[in-house]
């Protein structure tokens, strides 16, 4: 009898007992993660002294993920240009057709698309590259080369993200502008000076253009950093590292998207 | 080349720990590095319990135990990549333990580790690994570079491997380049993690006397980890045995080889049946294969 | 030695066509170059209804455009729209006597404000106030208008 009674307040704590776990192991990994990011930071002037690694990172990071990006762009403003096409010809307001790819594009698309994109492309294979140095002991080896991995390795990795995002988010946003002209105004027959000149009228230079580049600016910091703090935690082992790029990605993409809710609602809300 | 620098040691010293024996229990400073009362564990797991243990200057000191009783973690203690839960462990005067981080890295340049995976930077090519802590830590012109990289890849014998990248290299030679890198900055210590395993005999022979012949030449400290009791034993000035967290043996590898402990003995002699067993713990094997039937 | 360069290569074209595609949204996609004539002089004109008009709105005449709307704000003595416009600075020969209008583009499209010249000698300068002005239709007064005249006539 007591024995049962024992079970059953067992089984009602059992659950409240892992769900505390899973909490304090998440604030656990929060914490590391600041920590690393704070290590990052600190190695920001050192990195200033050795461009070249950065280069190598925009590289890596912008210049690898431009043909993907671009051809994305392209697509994506195509399919924007036909769709508000045919919703916007319904009421009688092709001509707003430029508005509608552009804003699209600028304030939301573009760099959330972009980001998404650059996570799975660019991130994950940060991810994969940190988390096997470190199971490979490389980044030991530096550290016994007193050499600090941390500003050495993950450092530039971050701020080739931080820089290459926006250069790449405006890319998408501008190929995706001249997609949707191309669908628009090339095959669809909406007039050239319309699609531009209302574009022009209702897109706000520093409300759309700017605030999209501090979108993506955002999302540059946030995926580079889940990609190397993955990486850095990552379990030494092949299996580790392959969870690891796994949970780089799909935590980076939540954070994209749970962010540009709050920016957008921030910045648009008014 | 064992029994000659055995000679230095004379049986029938005071345990009192190597660098005692080095110079006379006179000139205890004399030890680089010199650990009391160690401790550490991971999780419920204890690796280190209390533990002694000294090495002296310039002398080949050996570590060795089963696999898994934490000698790579002895070397990530000494080396400042773990901090030990209890007990000193000072290098050259210093407290690894204590140090800030800035302190730590101006020690390690002094330090040199080879570590079991050769840890060598795969998007880098075998000679730009050695030039790394050169170009990193010095200021040497380019051509100064390559002369100290081409003469330490020489002595590792792998002066023609230079363009190769760590790809492409076999274990042991990947082993062989991180030795070359760990000595590219003349330190003062080298940790060898298993230098042998992986070589073939005659690269293994060349090891063993490169080892000594470094540590003879430039007044290194080296300390040796190894399963390879032979080998070991051939080049080391003292060797320690643990396991379980203590340190079960020590001495010089004569007063090793004379060691009556029947644990030591059939570490030694590689005896599968003795105080120490092949097998993890576990019920009969004919008790659990009936179980098993049943069930 | 050469990967080196042609990565410097690469990158910098990256970051040219970044920064390219920057300022074709800020030029071409965005109203930054029509931003860039921020001198101009300033009318005003109260409105008993301004509608929908909102600062950046524009403001024609005989439909080519001819300036923006800056500000509206409410005059809290009169209840009107005290609407700020910035006229182009050459434009500078509106009459005295001209007429404001908010009308929309198209049935659904945006509201802006078309200026019809009187006949005066006399210019509007800066600070002026447009003093003829017509409010914005609004389409649900005017369906309600209607119907209601639809009642009455049905009721005779
Ligand atoms: N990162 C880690 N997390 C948890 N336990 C670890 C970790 N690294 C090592 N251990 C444990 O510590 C113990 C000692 O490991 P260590 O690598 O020092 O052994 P070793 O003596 O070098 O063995 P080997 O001769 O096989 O290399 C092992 O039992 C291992 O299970
Ligand atoms: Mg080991």
């Amino acid at each position: 009898m007591a024995n049962k009674a024992r079970a059953l307040v067992d089984g009602l704590l059992d659950p409240l007992a892992r769900l505390g776990h899973g909490g304090l192991k998440a604030l656990a990994g929060l914490g590391r993660a600041h920590l690393l990011l704070l290590g990052i930071l600190a190695g920001s002037w050192d990195m200033l002294r050795r461009p070249r690694l950065l280069l190598a990172q925009v590289f890596n990071v912008g210049v690898l993920s431009v043909l993907i990006v671009g051809v994305s762009g392209f697509f994506v403003g195509m399919v924007l240009g036909l769709q508000g096409y045919y919703v916007l010809s319904q009421f009688g307001a092709k001509e707003s057709l430029g508005v509608m790819v552009a804003a699209s594009l600028v304030r939301e698309l573009g760099p959330v698309v972009t980001a998404l994109l650059v996570a799975g492309r660019a991130g994950s294979a940060l991810t994969a590259e940190i988390g096997l140095m470190k199971a490979t002991e490389q980044l030991s080896g530096l550290e016994m080369m007193a050499v600090d991995p941390v500003r050495r390795i993950l450092t530039p990795r971050f701020f080739g993200g931080l820089i290459s995002m926006p250069l790449l988010a405006a890319l998408f946003s501008a190929v995706g502008v001249l997609g949707g002209y191309f669908v628009g105004v090339g095959l669809l027959g909406v007039d050239d000076g319309a699609f531009f000149g209302q574009m022009q009228a209702k897109i706000d230079f520093r409300e759309d253009v700017v605030n999209g580049v501090i979108k993506s600016l955002v999302f540059g910091v946030v995926a580079t950093w889940i990609a190397l703090f993955q990486g850095h935690d990552a379990t030494a082992t092949s299996e580790g590292v392959s969870r690891a790029t796994t949970r780089a990605v799909v935590h980076s993409a939540l954070a994209v998207l749970a962010i540009d809710f709050v920016l957008t609602a921030l910045m648009f809300g008014k | 080349m064992g029994g000659q620098q055995s000679t230095q040691f004379p049986d029938g010293v005071p345990i009192g720990g190597a660098c005692d024996t080095v110079s006379g229990p006179a000139a205890a400073p004399d030890c680089l590095v010199r650990i009391r009362g160690l401790s550490f564990s991971r999780g419920a797991q204890v690796i280190f319990d209390r533990v002694d243990l000294d090495i002296a200057r310039g002398a080949v000191t050996a570590v060795m135990g089963p696999s898994g009783t934490g000698k790579t973690t002895l070397l990530k203690l000494i080396s400042g990549q773990l901090r030990p839960d209890a007990g000193s462990i000072e290098v050259d005067g210093e407290p690894v333990e204590t140090l800030g981080r800035s302190a730590l890295y101006k020690l390690r340049r002094r330090m040199g580790m080879l570590f079991q995976s050769g840890a060598l930077l795969t998007d880098l090519s075998v000679f730009d690994n050695v030039a790394y802590p050169l170009r990193e830590h010095t200021k040497l012109n380019p051509a100064m570079v390559r002369k100290l990289v081409l003469l330490k890849l020489e002595a590792v014998g792998l002066r023609g491997a230079r363009d190769l990248m760590p790809s492409a290299l076999s274990g042991g030679m990947a082993r062989r380049v991180a030795l070359a890198r760990a000595i590219a900055l003349d330190p003062m210590m080298i940790l060898y993690d298993e230098p042998f395993t992986g070589q073939d005999p005659i690269s293994m022979g060349v090891l063993v006397t490169l080892i000594r012949q470094l540590n003879d030449a430039s007044g290194l400290t080296s300390i040796v980890v190894s399963h390879d009791v032979r080998e070991t034993a051939s080049i080391a000035d003292y060797m320690y045995i643990i396991s379980n967290g203590k340190v079960m043996a020590q001495g010089t590898p004569a007063q090793i080889a004379a060691e009556r402990s029947e644990w030591v003995r059939q570490f030694m002699d590689g005896l599968p049946d003795g105080p120490v067993h092949f097998q993890y713990p576990a019920p009969s094997l004919a008790a659990d294969l009936l179980v098993r039937g049943v069930g | 030695m050469a990967k080196q360069h042609s990565i410097e290569v690469l990158v910098g074209a990256f970051m040219a066509a970044g920064f390219v595609a920057l300022f074709f949204l800020a030029m071409k996609v965005s109203n930054l170059s029509a931003n860039v004539a921020d001198d101009g002089y300033r009318l005003t004109a109260r409105f008993t209804n301004a509608g929908s008009i909102k600062a950046r709105a524009p403001v024609s005449m005989a439909g080519v455009r001819v300036g923006r709307v800056e500000d509206v704000r409410l005059d809290k003595k009169t209840y009107q729209a005290v609407v700020t416009m910035r006229i182009d600075p050459t434009v500078d020969d509106i009459p005295e006597d001209t007429f404001a209008n908010i009308f929309t583009a198209g049935l659904l499209g945006e509201q802006y404000i078309g200026l019809q010249p009187g006949g005066s000698q006399d210019y509007l300068r800066d600070g002026d106030e447009i003093t003829q002005t017509q409010s914005a239709l609004i389409l649900e007064q005017m369906i309600g208008q209607f119907l209601f005249k639809k009642a009455e006539e049905g009721g005779k």
